[in-house]
């Protein structure tokens, strides 16, 4: 089937790319790997030292690391729920046949979300949440709800962000979910449609069974994504009020680059990716398998 | 009895879509309208919605406050490594698709698992490297680090779009004498301009839109546009008007991309687990 190349062919439709790779993603990874058994503090150069493992022990029994990661898991568990089930409500509307304008233009509005720069999102919730100019608590008002501290309450931060993520990944989720829809077939769909009227039973045996690899495909995205949320939560409250927002990629941000503490930093970031790449090896077991 | 039921039921339906536009857009309004704001405006308690539109905050921080060579330094940025990223990995896409040989699946992971590492691993050793190596604050480092997102993109699309394209095509052209690079070349890659095209976009949007490696590796001359947005909320007054001009003029490049690649954002997204 596939084409047999000689070793020389091979390498020159593959070498470049295969380079680049290693040059960008591995040798900083395996630099970092170095940098970790350092103590190394860009402020006190002169008393860099090799440490051993001295840095991951002292992550790891760190309370502000797994407080962060606490946090970061905390997030994922009160957003993707809601993500997951707004996503459904909206590929269940758009799934259904008619208004075929009307649903063309929602999801055209829907990948707007998803892609607006991350950074820009922090910015327009800092300007929407403000809570004497904003114009959120401007509509709470016309509810009835008084005006309130979004960002300089160490609660109701952590719910701005929660709410942020929830706007601009709702839209994704629900896209996936649509596209996960749409593998059911349609005359299997029709023919339950003739059995019963209820939404419900429709969802829960017939179109269900199809949306699981969707299901789990947005879990394990999401949960690489949410430890990997920088820019949203370091552009709205810089990890604050105290570190109310403090996600796991903001604090090795501030332990890197504030603190200068570059070989904690080291520590903690490869912490963090066994925790991914552990996570990404089971994302490549349930959707890769068929391997080309 | 059957009709006004079902008419209801579209109104309920046209309803939510409604609000579901509303809710994906109406940030984006409330960004444009804002940036149109001056400063005295956009500080009016309870906010105003009908005003005097002025430019006056795109002019300033265009002109002024160097969001302009800051977005110059983003598409130089952008462009350069979408362009080397198609260059380095359509070969590679081609060989995917195309050869037989052992570690191929071994290879496959590894470029994918690049979607799951978090910028912030690898962003504090390059930036001792740069500063070792001189490019410390130079277009290079950010193009050569956003390849770690942008190949793996090409890699994986044009994969799939290399796979769709028959191969009596090639065996003819093999027969012909045709080396496997002219027919990469000659044949493949003309047919492949579609998957090019998408993962160009998808590039350009995800290096236009990075943050953490402009913030620490890019922090004066080649700052990029919201490495400079995220400056500004830095000072004692801050400036709305001007925030959101800047954020209009970041954000409409890529809404127009995501717009044109609208059925392939979700693919890149999600590095194909949804076709």
């Amino acid at each position: 089937m596939l084409t047999r190349v000689s070793r020389r062919t091979l390498a020159a439709f593959l070498g470049p790319a295969v380079a680049a790779l290693a040059i960008v993603g591995i040798a900083p990874l395996l630099y970092a790997v170095w940098k970790s058994l350092h103590y190394f503090n860009l402020t006190k150069i002169a008393q860099s030292r090799f440490v051993g493992l001295e840095n991951y022990a002292s992550v790891l029994t760190d309370p502000v690391f797994w407080q962060a990661m606490g946090r970061t898991a905390f997030l994922f568990a009160i957003a993707v729920p809601i993500q997951i089930s707004l996503g459904l409500v909206i590929a269940l509307v758009l799934h259904r046949p008619g208004l075929t304008l009307w649903k063309t233009l929602a999801r055209l509005s829907l990948v707007l979300p998803m892609a607006t720069t991350y950074a820009v999102v922090g910015l327009l919730a800092q300007v929407m949440l403000n809570q004497k100019y904003g114009v959120i608590n401007q509509m709470l008002g016309w509810i009835g709800v008084d005006p309130i501290n979004f960002i300089g309450d160490p609660t109701n931060a952590f719910i701005a962000v929660v709410m942020w993520d929830v706007w601009q990944w709702t839209p994704f989720v629900a896209l996936i979910l649509l596209a996960g829809l749409s593998t059911v077939p349609p005359e299997i769909e029709e023919a339950a449609q003739l059995e019963t009227r209820s939404n419900w039973t429709l969802l829960r045996h017939v179109q269900l069974p199809y949306l699981i690899p969707s299901l789990v495909a947005v879990l394990i995205l999401r949960t690489a994504d949410t430890l990997k949320l920088f820019d949203m939560p370091f552009t709205m409250t810089r990890g604050g009020p105290g570190s109310a927002t403090e996600f796991i990629a903001v604090l090795i941000e501030r332990v890197g680059n504030r603190q200068f503490d570059i070989g904690m930093a080291a520590a903690q970031s490869i912490i963090m990716l066994a925790i991914t790449i552990f996570l990404a090896r089971l994302y490549i077991r349930f959707f890769y398998r068929e391997v080309r | 009895m059957a009709a006004p039921l079902q008419r209801r039921s579209l109104w309920g339906e046209a309803l939510l879509l409604l609000l579901i536009g509303l809710f994906c857009i109406f940030p984006f309004y409330w960004m444009v309208t804002t940036s149109l704001k001056t400063q005295v405006v956009a500080l009016e308690s309870p906010p105003v919605w009908w005003f005097t539109p002025t430019l006056a905050n795109y002019w300033e921080v265009l002109f002024v406050d160097k969001v302009g060579p800051a977005l110059i330094n983003s598409v130089i940025v952008a462009v350069c490594t979408t362009a080397l990223a198609v260059g380095l990995g359509t070969p590679a896409a081609y060989a995917l698709a195309r050869f037989e040989f052992a570690g191929k699946s071994d290879l496959w992971f590894w470029f994918i698992t690049n979607r799951f590492v978090s910028p912030v691993v690898l962003a504090f050793p390059v930036f001792l490297i740069s500063r070792e190596l001189g490019l410390r604050d130079t277009h290079l480092a950010l193009i050569l680090m956003y390849l770690t997102f942008t190949l793996p993109i090409v890699i994986w699309i044009c994969t799939d779009q290399f796979r769709s394209i028959p191969r009596e095509l090639d065996e003819a052209a093999m027969l012909e004498g045709a080396s496997q690079w002219t027919i990469f070349r000659r044949i493949c890659l003309p047919l492949a301009m579609p998957g090019v095209a998408v993962s160009s976009i998808l590039s350009f949007i995800f290096s236009w839109n990075e943050l953490l490696f402009a913030y620490i590796l890019a922090p004066k001359a080649a700052k990029t546009a919201p490495a400079m947005a995220v400056t500004f909320m830095e000072g004692y007054d801050v400036p709305y008007g001007k925030i959101m001009a800047t954020s209009t003029l970041i954000v409409v490049p890529v809404l127009i991309f995501a717009l044109l690649a609208s059925k392939h954002l979700v693919r890149g997204l999600t590095m194909g687990a949804v076709k």
